[in-house]
């Protein structure tokens, strides 16, 4: 929408579409009284779009609407719409909505004159007068072309036609074949010159895309790309590349990664909510495993977690983690975790993007996984898996939720990443590598972070193992070719013992030997002292006799 | 092809045709048609002139897309003829009527 900040700044009026995505394309919807031209090829979408134009015209906003269709009989339209839960008949008895099958068989009709198209104009004026419709669909007006001859009066007859549309303040969806040179066969936009969508369907390596784009918007900002949109169960959704503004609110708040020992690597103690996780590795190096374990913590933590598995199905999954000791049932019964299991190649990238954004609106996860991203790059074009994960990314920042994206890479020697890690690489927040590391006859796990942002972090590569009480992180065992992992931390660790307990030995043993040593000094030192005291004893008795001595030989004097 | 002989002076001709308001090409309309009908099928024709501006649903049962329309329903086989059947030559032909 346009910035309100120019109080008298003028906002052209729109009508939204009811097409999920579509008016954050067009910046609002469709011009407000005004003619929308969609063209496209054969089974692009253009009746199920203007369907759900008035459709959810009347259901959402509450503006009856006006179906004339040239193409498709009423009773064949409403068995169509009804698989995608729309229900005409409710609506035509509940006087919202008129459906007007207009038939123009050649065969059966001669011209001999001047005429124009007022029935046509009556029978739509009616239709419209009668539930005071806001909205109309002309559904291929173009079919006339093949129903009349003369080919001058039907082109000045459609050009007032659209100019009566105006008047009448309705706003219009045409519809139109695409043509060879031009956008429609009958040259349409000529007359039609408000907004003009172009639908598109494509295959590209036996994967069907369709796109939309704007090709022209009078009065208004538009997006300009073409947009992959797609049709489900509740029709027609179109995806917008991306916001492409990057002011989502951040949060500080950490989550712990569930996996003991991975913590204390991150200084703050875990992630950032709201950030993403990348865990890329080789096979069999634990990545789901991780993510498991990160699921299983925060489903611990009553958040609400999304597990898209790639690969296995979810009761694959549950049991797996449970031979580990992760019980991801309980989580499942308690309604904390949800797993979505398909095939990458079930549908094109754009369904698996739309997939994720129903079920985040549906079940309002804070913590989603995707196990792997790198599968999903088997479906598209390098360009487009890079598009669609920026776009995945960008959701989810949106919706601050915390993701955990696993990616598999090839085992290669040269750290060169490939394109899965490549694309998201820089876009995600955290970086955990899982790398196989190969030696003396064995393989063992090591786990280091390559990136963090905004937080510090270990640069340590760190072992960890798996056994049937879960995984963990093991103390780093620097030996004196670098960080020791498997037997070879083993056999050092035996070898340090052992040097342990020759070192205590040899320290008792001196210990010892001070001790005896101090016992002869301090018999040494009690031998002196019998001496000195003997001495001592012997002089005091000298002095004795001599002070007797000399007591007599005073008396005799 | 039906007998054009026995056509013209036997068979009832059932005409219906549809005009809106008064603009001038449904005037025209009605005016040609009268004149074909009086010189040709005379008093062996009915005609009913339908206003669908003010008879709307008779435009969506039948049809109506341009007007004036003229619908012939009797004798078979429907004839639709749109205009303002200035071209007499044709419409006599398409309506199966000889001169």
């Amino acid at each position: 929408m346009q910035k309100e900040s120019k109080s008298n700044r003028f906002i052209f009026p729109k009508t939204p579409t009811g097409v999920d995505g579509l008016d954050e394309v067009t910046d609002g919807g469709f011009p407000k009284g005004r003619p929308t031209l969609v063209c496209g090829g054969a089974g692009c979408g253009k009746t199920l779009l203007s369907m759900q134009f008035l459709i959810k015209g009347i259901t959402e906003y509450n503006e009856p609407g006006v179906f004339m269709s040239f193409e498709e009989p009423s009773n064949d339209l409403t068995l169509n719409v009804k698989s995608l839960g729309f229900d005409l008949e409710k609506l035509k008895a509940e006087k919202k909505l008129v459906v007007d099958y207009v038939r123009v068989e050649r065969s059966e009709i001669e011209e001999a004159g001047e005429y124009d198209l007022d029935g046509l104009f009556i029978r739509l004026g009616h239709a419209i007068d009668s539930i005071k419709a806001t909205r109309v669909v002309l559904d291929t007006i173009e079919s006339l072309f093949a129903g009349l001859d003369n080919q001058a009066i039907l082109r000045a007859e459609l050009r007032r036609l659209f100019h009566w549309l105006k008047t009448k303040g309705v706003t219009a969806i045409i519809t139109g074949e695409r043509g060879e040179a031009m956008l429609t066969r009958q040259g349409l936009e000529e007359y039609v010159s408000d907004c003009v969508i172009v639908l598109d369907h494509r295959v590209i390596e036996q994967v069907s895309t369709r796109r939309l784009r704007i090709v022209k918007y009078r009065g208004s900002t538009h997006g300009t790309n073409e947009y992959p949109f797609l049709i489900d169960a509740d029709g027609i959704s179109v995806l917008p590349i991306t916001s492409l503004r990057l002011d989502n609110e951040v949060s500080s708040e950490i989550v712990s990664t569930g996996v003991p020992g991975l913590n204390t690597m991150f200084e703050g103690g875990g992630f950032f909510r709201g950030s993403n996780i990348l865990v890329s590795g080789t096979a069999g190096t634990a990545k789901t495993t991780i993510a498991c374990y990160f699921a299983a913590e925060q489903c611990e933590k009553k958040e609400k977690t999304l597990y898209f598995a790639f690969e296995e199905s979810p009761q694959q999954l549950v049991r797996n983690m449970k031979s580990i000791g992760v019980n991801m049932e309980k989580y499942i019964k308690n309604g904390t975790l949800q797993i979505h299991s398909s095939r990458p190649s079930l549908n094109g990238l754009e369904l698996h993007l739309l997939t994720l954004r129903k079920l985040i609106r549906e079940f309002k996860p804070t913590t989603i996984i995707i196990d792997p991203i790198s599968n999903l790059t088997l479906v598209g074009s390098e360009h487009e898996v890079r598009s669609m994960l920026v776009r995945l990314i960008d959701m989810l920042k949106i919706n601050n939720i915390t993701a955990l994206f696993t990616s598999l890479n090839k085992q290669t020697d040269n750290l060169r990443p490939d394109l899965a890690e490549e694309s998201v690489s820089s876009l995600v927040d955290t970086w955990i590598t899982v790398r196989d590391m190969e030696g003396i006859g064995e393989r063992n796990r090591g786990l280091f972070i390559v990136k963090s942002r905004g937080m510090g972090h270990s640069n340590q590569v760190r072992e960890f193992i798996i056994t049937s009480n879960g995984i963990g992180l093991l103390d780093v065992e620097l030996g004196p070719q670098g960080v020791l992992t498997g037997t070879a931390r083993k056999s050092h660790q035996i070898k340090k013992t052992i040097s342990d307990i020759k070192l205590q030995n040899e320290i008792d043993r001196k210990d010892r030997e001070i001790a005896r040593k101090r016992r002869v000094l301090e018999a040494n030192i009690e031998a002196l002292k019998n001496e000195f005291e003997s001495a001592a004893e012997e002089l005091s008795i000298l002095k004795a006799t001599e002070e007797l001595q000399e007591k007599l030989a005073s008396k005799k004097k | 092809m039906d007998d054009p002989s026995d056509d013209t002076s036997t068979t009832q001709h059932k005409f219906m045709l549809f005009v809106s308001g008064m603009s001038v090409k449904s005037g025209h309309a009605i005016e040609n048609l009268r004149k074909i009908c009086d010189k040709y099928l005379t008093d062996n024709y009915e005609l009913e002139i339908i206003d669908i501006s003010r008879d709307t649903e008779q435009a969506v049962i039948h049809q109506i897309v341009a007007i004036p329309t003229l619908i012939r329903t009797d004798p078979a086989p429907q004839r639709i003829i749109l205009g303002d059947l200035s071209d007499r030559e044709k419409v006599l032909r398409i309506l199966n009527i000889s001169e």
